[in-house]
């Protein structure tokens, strides 16, 4: 357990303004629990904008649980309970009234597993932006060069449009996912171990566009590995059970982490 | 000895089963009781196989030697005559089409519609428990009780008479519980990250099924569909006080007319009429056998086609 007390003392300022941003999701003593069982307690984070934030930990700590409710994902879950807000942009995304499928447009996610949907390469770039109404073929046809471009595909794939995407590789369906998502040109990208079933040059060249596209997105992601954390953390939050431990600029938290099983944990003596 | 065994176990398949004449002497020679064991399972499983297999092909060999001496061209498309003793079984033949067609238009929908509520809406409540309990007893009810069921509700309180609408309504109530198990099935067979990979890119729950639960369900659900309705083509005492006529010398004219189905036809030209010509008996189920068999064949082609298709 983390007191509250102590918390305050290893977070005594605010994560982006330590970093001179600002912020673009808020998330506010929020508690989580799948039927009873209790999944995040009490986590209060704050998530810079158009930088990387990382979110790790060993497993069972609740990183997945936060980042799919961030754009509300687990909605689609039976028995759950939450308490305290999530802001993005200083609106609370749990207020009555929210238009939940925009805010999935607004915060794109892609899991851990390369998901592609039935159907070919290009209907799965364009699956977003269709059900939001995109009919255009000129505009579709732009849209699906600049995602595919954006994920490091569109040199693999501009030949193959049309062939299942399940015929794509392992690592080629990653990006086509990430495409996928960047499709609806979201506000933020939440990724879930992105790299985790890829090969190390797939792996290279998703955190290779990770770098390009947080010029533009704001991304948070939980990585597969302590390795990958400090290659493309601006920012990290370390998770531990459940509760969120410490949250600190990238370097300092893989170089001098304040709190004693935050260092444990990336110096690699448990996880 | 043993040499030839051994060569033999490593050789293919394909090569073992066509060696199955030496396989008892194989089993002599060597002490591979549980290889014997093994084999002696497989032949009484295959056995069972067979012995399912047996009375279909004995029923279908039967119903075409006898009845195949009937088939001609004024047999499928003439009125009966003479007191159904000669002529054709056009207006059954008609009849059965219509009623199958009628079943389809008012179970398809309806069917297909409660199965995607109780797999993707409802979730899992003691009223959606009480509807899926409901459904599966409804399979369970006698065939003649439909019928009763949809004389008072049809014909009598609905005044709907006895015609096509109250027979393929009462049809489509018999085979709904079949469509919608089947396609419930068929639904929940659909991986659940389909759902959530639609809903993370801003679809809403029923852009999700229009676009990627529905289309990947459909052999499914198509296979559900046909195994209804043919359940409902070939039935005899749902149709018997809603719609079935003993005997009408022309073709029906609109939903509200009685017609000839070939199930009561049947039923009538061999129980009902003394001295009918046994051809005629065999080849009017010929007829309904082949009808609900190319039935089935569609039903499979269709199936196969989409399952090709299918991605996961």
């Amino acid at each position: 357990m983390v007191t509250k007390a102590e918390r305050q003392m290893t977070n005594d300022e605010p994560l982006s303004s330590a970093l001179g941003l600002p912020s673009k999701i808020r998330i506010e003593e929020v508690s989580y629990s799948y039927s009873g069982k209790s999944a995040l307690r009490d986590v209060t984070l704050d998530v810079p904008a158009k930088a990387v934030t990382v979110v790790f930990g060993p497993a069972g700590g609740g990183k997945t649980t936060l980042l799919r409710l961030v754009n509300r994902l687990n909605d689609l879950v039976e028995g759950t309970q939450m308490s305290g807000r999530i802001l993005l942009d200083g609106q609370d995304i749990y207020a009555s009234g929210i238009d939940v499928p925009a805010l999935r447009r607004r915060v794109g996610m892609v899991f851990a597993l390369p998901l592609p949907l039935p159907g070919t390469v290009r209907q799965n770039v364009i699956y977003g932006p269709r059900l939001a109404g995109m009919r255009d073929p000129i505009r579709q046809a732009e849209t699906i060069e600049r995602s595919l471009r954006q994920a490091a595909l569109w040199d693999e794939v501009k030949d193959r449009l049309d062939d299942p995407a399940r015929a794509l590789s392992g690592g080629q369906q990653q990006r086509l996912c990430i495409a996928r998502s960047l499709a609806l040109e979201p506000e933020v990208l939440l990724l879930d171990e992105p790299t985790s079933g890829l090969d190390p040059i797939s792996t290279a060249k998703v955190e290779e566009s990770l770098y390009q596209l947080k010029q533009q997105y704001t991304i948070v992601i939980v990585p597969h590995s302590v390795q990958q954390a400090a290659r493309v953390a601006d920012h990290a939050a370390f998770f531990l059970m459940g509760e969120l431990i410490e949250q600190r600029p990238g370097r300092e938290m893989f170089t001098a982490p304040r709190h004693q099983r935050t260092e444990d944990y990336v110096t690699g003596r448990f996880g | 000895m043993s040499r030839p065994h051994l060569l033999r176990r490593s050789s293919t398949p394909a090569q073992q089963s066509s060696s199955g004449a030496t396989n008892t002497e194989t089993a002599q020679y060597t002490q591979m009781n549980r290889d014997l064991g093994q084999r002696l399972g497989f032949a009484m499983l295959g056995l069972a196989a067979l012995v399912v297999v047996v009375p279909i092909l004995l029923v279908i060999g039967t119903i075409v030697a006898r009845g195949m001496g009937a088939i001609s061209w004024e047999f499928l498309s003439a009125m009966p005559r003479e007191g159904m003793k000669a002529g054709g079984i056009l207006p059954a033949i008609v009849g059965t089409l219509l009623l199958t067609a009628g079943t389809a238009i008012a179970a398809i929908p309806v069917g297909v519609g409660g199965a995607i509520y109780l797999a993707e809406y409802a979730g899992d409540t003691w009223l959606t428990r009480a509807i899926r309990l409901a459904i599966i007893n409804l399979a369970g009810i006698p065939s003649v009780v439909y019928g009763l069921f949809g004389l008072g509700m049809f014909v009598l309180f609905l005044q709907f008479g006895t015609s096509i609408l109250a027979g393929s309504l009462t049809l489509a109530i018999m085979s709904l519980p079949i469509i919608i198990s089947t396609a419930e099935e068929a639904l929940r067979a659909v991986p659940v990250e389909f759902r959530t990979v639609s809903a993370s890119l801003g679809g809403t729950r029923w852009q999700g099924i229009r676009n990627i639960i529905l289309p990947q369900a459909l052999p499914g659900i198509i296979t559900g569909v046909i195994l209804g309705l043919l359940r409902a083509a070939g039935e005899t005492a749902p149709i018997l006080f809603t719609v079935a006529a003993f005997f009408l010398p022309h073709l029906p004219r609109t939903v509200l007319d009685q017609t000839m189905t070939l199930p009561y036809h049947l039923y009538v030209i061999s129980t009902q009429v003394p001295g009918m010509p046994p051809q005629i008996q065999y080849g009017t189920a010929l007829v309904l056998l082949g009808l609900v068999l190319s039935l089935n064949v569609v039903a499979t082609i269709i199936r196969s086609y989409y399952r090709r298709r299918r991605q996961w």
